[in-house]
């Protein structure tokens, strides 16, 4: 069943630049862990992006749950917004907030104005929000500040902060890229529970071409704008990778082969 | 080679000093500064001082009325800042990177701020004086107009360092406009915002004098009144009372800052 | 809502922790030091000003009149200004003899503090020295420039040479602070570096603390000047200083002239704000370790 769809997607960020994403077309389905991965400035981060309008498309389509996102009105939009979830490379995190508090704040899109500012929630939410902490394993944490924790448990928070608004998608924008190897390989198991056991469809940027390997059910590879490989992890060959990554692939192929480390 | 560039170094800091000596020249000429009254009268002052800047015995008849004026300058000036938070708050809110309505608002948030700052508080006083005359109202509203644009600017400055990281998210969940600054942006400054709100206080309780000064009202009209009857105790007494509540004032916040920063 | 929750239980029973009753207690939220000292500050600041507002009287004054008053005194200060004893150049010049006070205050002030703060960086001097300082130049600061200047003019007589001591004053104490905290930002291991070489204090400061801290200095000296500029017009309307000032004073309090008031505002408002954009340039340049 196809959850998200895009056709056609353009984005210029100025129209003397060469465009961010240029025609892009490709359509997820339901439960599917996708990993995007290309260099940096190949326009991951925008095309996660354009998905739930922080970035607005400049061309194309692009349909969620059956519904065309392009012209949705602002409470649409929210609403739209609060069936995705985001998980980003800092966390984004409010670090003087507790963890239970910033996980709750993924419940604001649900939320009346008045109720969302005073930081009111139902029961029922914060139940959900303890179970979703306990299952992260961050329930010693729950009162804590945020800028007290480690960075693989910040990225924890942004998980539970995502969960806990019941998305069916999630866009996760380069979420190891600033933990050490052990904490990456935690977060990414996670990501893969999230996808397995709850049905969650993923969409992942990431620059290890070994931990996509791994991960996914499905690589979609973006060079300059334009998609260059989409595919199951095992059509990636040597000349594909090379074709992704331009010269530089040779390193990048090392590891290839050194991905058990990794496994979940 | 490493010559030259001791060289250069060396005659980069001559030309510094040699525009610093002549501009200091410059100045001397034009403000009439008397460089040698100005050293002897150092020491006279110094001297009259020790003699007759001290309070008396007598004087400290007159410390009720003096700690009345106090109060009412103290009273002032944290009115005038909180006051001025409010309206400062909302406008940096609206002119900061991370929640600004629209691109424009930067600028013209910019330019209210700067231009508030920047007036001379004398010319508020003024100006005030003329309609609302000796009452404590035309203090409250100079200090008001001063601390609006710096209280502005350095708010910008404080949502601006916070970022926009948390507001992506909280609006990549669907929260409201109001949600996030609610939410994120002032849980993220509030410390700082304080902290700042404190900083004019103290500020403004040293600018209220000048300002009680032009405008006849509260501890700087105190001062005026006794030091040009020659009562020099008296005046000093007005002194030492300001310097317990500055000293007093800033040791109050740099122990809240501690606690929340 | 329930269709994860569901999974979650799932999730929770394959054998990682059970997820009980015993949770409620959590959700009661503990509130931290700093988000207490905050709402109490908040608090008694919002109290404090309430109090003001309820019992400040306004002297008799019929406070919607005396605003709509004052709007028209705006407009006419601000859409019509004009000058009636002043040319445009001779203002012009009183703007350059405030501006020369401030000059020289600054460049005085920053001299003695420099040496001032050599002696109360930690990193440099002493605790007993740093400590005595520290505390001399708080109380200079505490005393309102307007007071060190009327104090000085007992003996200098009113003019600029007491202006010029009294704001070179709070000028020391605020520069002393300022300085003493670049010069303790240093890294203390450069220090102990240089003292292993041999080098005695003097060498110390000049080759190391100087040279490292010479940007910071420059940028509180230059907003030291910003605040001087100010502090000078109004020495000159409070404490007939020479300059703009006195103009300002004279123009507003005494010849009511209101178009003349606006004539000088501007012209002391351009004065600062290239002043203003100068520092923040500095500023950026600072950031970005030029």
């Amino acid at each position: 069943m196809t959850l998200l769809e895009l056709k056609n997607v353009t984005k210029h960020y100025s129209p003397a630049v060469a465009p961010a994403l240029a025609d892009i077309s490709f359509s997820v389905n339901e439960g599917e862990f996708i990993s995007v991965i290309g260099p940096s400035g190949s326009g991951k981060t925008t095309l996660l992006r354009t998905i739930n309008r922080m970035v607005e498309l400049s061309g194309g389509e692009i349909t969620f749950a059956g519904v065309s996102i392009s012209r949705l009105r602002k409470s649409e939009l929210r609403k739209l917004r609060s069936k995705i979830g985001m998980i980003f490379q800092h966390y984004n995190l409010v670090d003087r907030m507790s963890v239970i508090e910033n996980v709750l704040h993924g419940r604001l899109g649900h939320k009346s104005t008045l109720a969302g500012i005073l930081g009111s929630y139902t029961l029922a939410e914060k139940e959900q929000a303890l179970r979703i902490i306990q299952m992260l394993g961050l329930d010693e944490y729950i009162n804590k500040r945020c800028d007290q924790l480690s960075g693989g448990q910040k990225q924890r928070v942004g998980i539970a902060r995502a969960l806990v608004q019941n998305p069916k998608l999630i866009l996760c924008d380069e979420p190891i890229a600033s933990l050490d190897p052990s904490s990456a390989k935690i977060i990414m198991d996670y990501l893969k529970n999230i996808s397995r056991d709850l049905g969650i469809t993923l969409l992942v940027s990431l620059h290890q071409v070994d931990i996509a390997l791994k991960y996914s059910d499905r690589v979609i590879g973006v060079n300059r704008g334009t998609i260059v490989f989409d595919g199951k992890p095992d059509e990636l060959t040597r000349e594909r990778v090379s074709e992704i990554y331009g010269f530089d692939a040779g390193d990048l192929m090392i590891n290839l082969g050194e991905s058990e480390g990794y496994a979940s | 080679m490493q010559v030259d560039v001791f060289r250069k170094r060396r005659n980069n800091a001559l030309i510094f000093f040699g525009v610093l000596a002549l501009l200091t020249a410059g100045a001397i000429v034009v403000t009439q500064y008397d460089v040698e009254k100005g050293f002897t009268s150092l020491g006279k002052a110094f001297v009259w001082g020790a003699a007759n800047l001290y309070p008396d015995v007598k004087s400290l008849a007159k410390l009720p009325d003096i700690l009345a004026k106090l109060r009412d300058t103290v009273l002032i000036s944290v009115a005038a800042t909180s006051a001025a938070a409010v309206f400062s708050l909302a406008l940096a809110l609206a002119g900061s990177r991370a929640t600004r309505i629209h691109r424009s608002f930067t600028l013209v948030a910019r330019g209210i701020a700067s231009f508030f700052r920047n007036m001379p508080l004398v010319a508020w006083a003024m100006v005030l004086m003329l309609a609302f005359s000796q009452s404590s109202l035309t203090g409250f509203l100079a200090l008001f107009m001063g601390s609006f644009g710096f209280l502005t600017r350095a708010f910008m400055e404080t949502i601006d360092e916070v970022g926009d990281s948390s507001v992506e998210a909280l609006k990549a969940t669907g929260a409201a406009y109001l949600h996030t600054i609610f939410q994120a942006v002032l849980p993220s400054s509030l410390p700082q915002i304080v902290s700042w709100l404190l900083f004019m206080i103290e500020t403004n309780i040293r600018d209220a004098t000048l300002v009680g000064f032009l405008t006849g009202t509260g501890i700087g009209f105190s001062f005026d009144v006794y030091y040009k009857a020659f009562n020099y105790h008296a005046a000093s007494l007005v002194v030492v009372v300001t310097v317990l509540t500055v000293l007093i004032m800033e040791t109050v916040s740099n122990t809240v800052r501690r606690m929340i920063l | 809502m329930m269709e994860i929750d569901e999974s979650i239980e799932v999730w929770g029973k394959m054998g990682k922790r059970d997820g009980g009753n015993n949770l409620r207690p959590l959700i009661a939220k503990p509130l931290d030091r700093a988000t207490l000292a905050i709402r109490l500050t908040l608090f008694v600041l919002a109290g404090m000003t309430t109090y003001t507002f309820l019992t400040l009287g306004s002297n008799g004054v019929n406070v919607a009149q005396a605003t709509a008053e004052t709007l028209s005194n705006f407009a006419t200060m601000f859409l019509h200004p004009y000058s009636h004893h002043l040319t445009v150049w001779d203002a012009f010049y009183e703007v350059l003899i405030t501006l020369g006070l401030a000059y020289l205050t600054t460049v005085l002030g920053g001299v003695l503090a420099l040496f001032l703060g050599l002696m109360a960086a930690q990193n440099l001097a002493p605790k007993w020295l740093t400590n005595i300082i520290k505390s001399f130049v708080a109380v200079i600061r505490a005393v309102p420039t307007i007071l060190w200047v009327l104090i000085f003019a007992v003996a200098a007589g009113l003019g600029s040479t007491a202006a010029v001591i009294g704001l070179t004053f709070h000028s020391v104490g605020y520069l002393t602070k300022a300085y003493s905290e670049s010069f303790e930002d240093l890294d203390r291991s450069v220090i102990e570096a240089l003292r292993a070489t041999g080098a005695n204090w003097w060498q110390v400061v000049f080759q190391a603390v100087i040279p490292s801290s010479a940007t910071y200095l420059l940028s509180w000296t230059f907003l030291r000047f910003e605040i001087n500029f100010g502090n000078a017009v109004a020495m000159g309307a409070a404490a007939g200083a020479a300059g703009i000032g006195f103009d300002l004073f004279m123009a507003g309090g005494y010849y009511f002239d209101l178009h003349e008031v606006g004539l000088i505002t501007y012209l002391v408002l351009a004065f600062a704000i290239v002043m203003e954009t100068a520092a923040t340039y500095m500023k950026r340049r600072l950031q970005s370790g030029e």
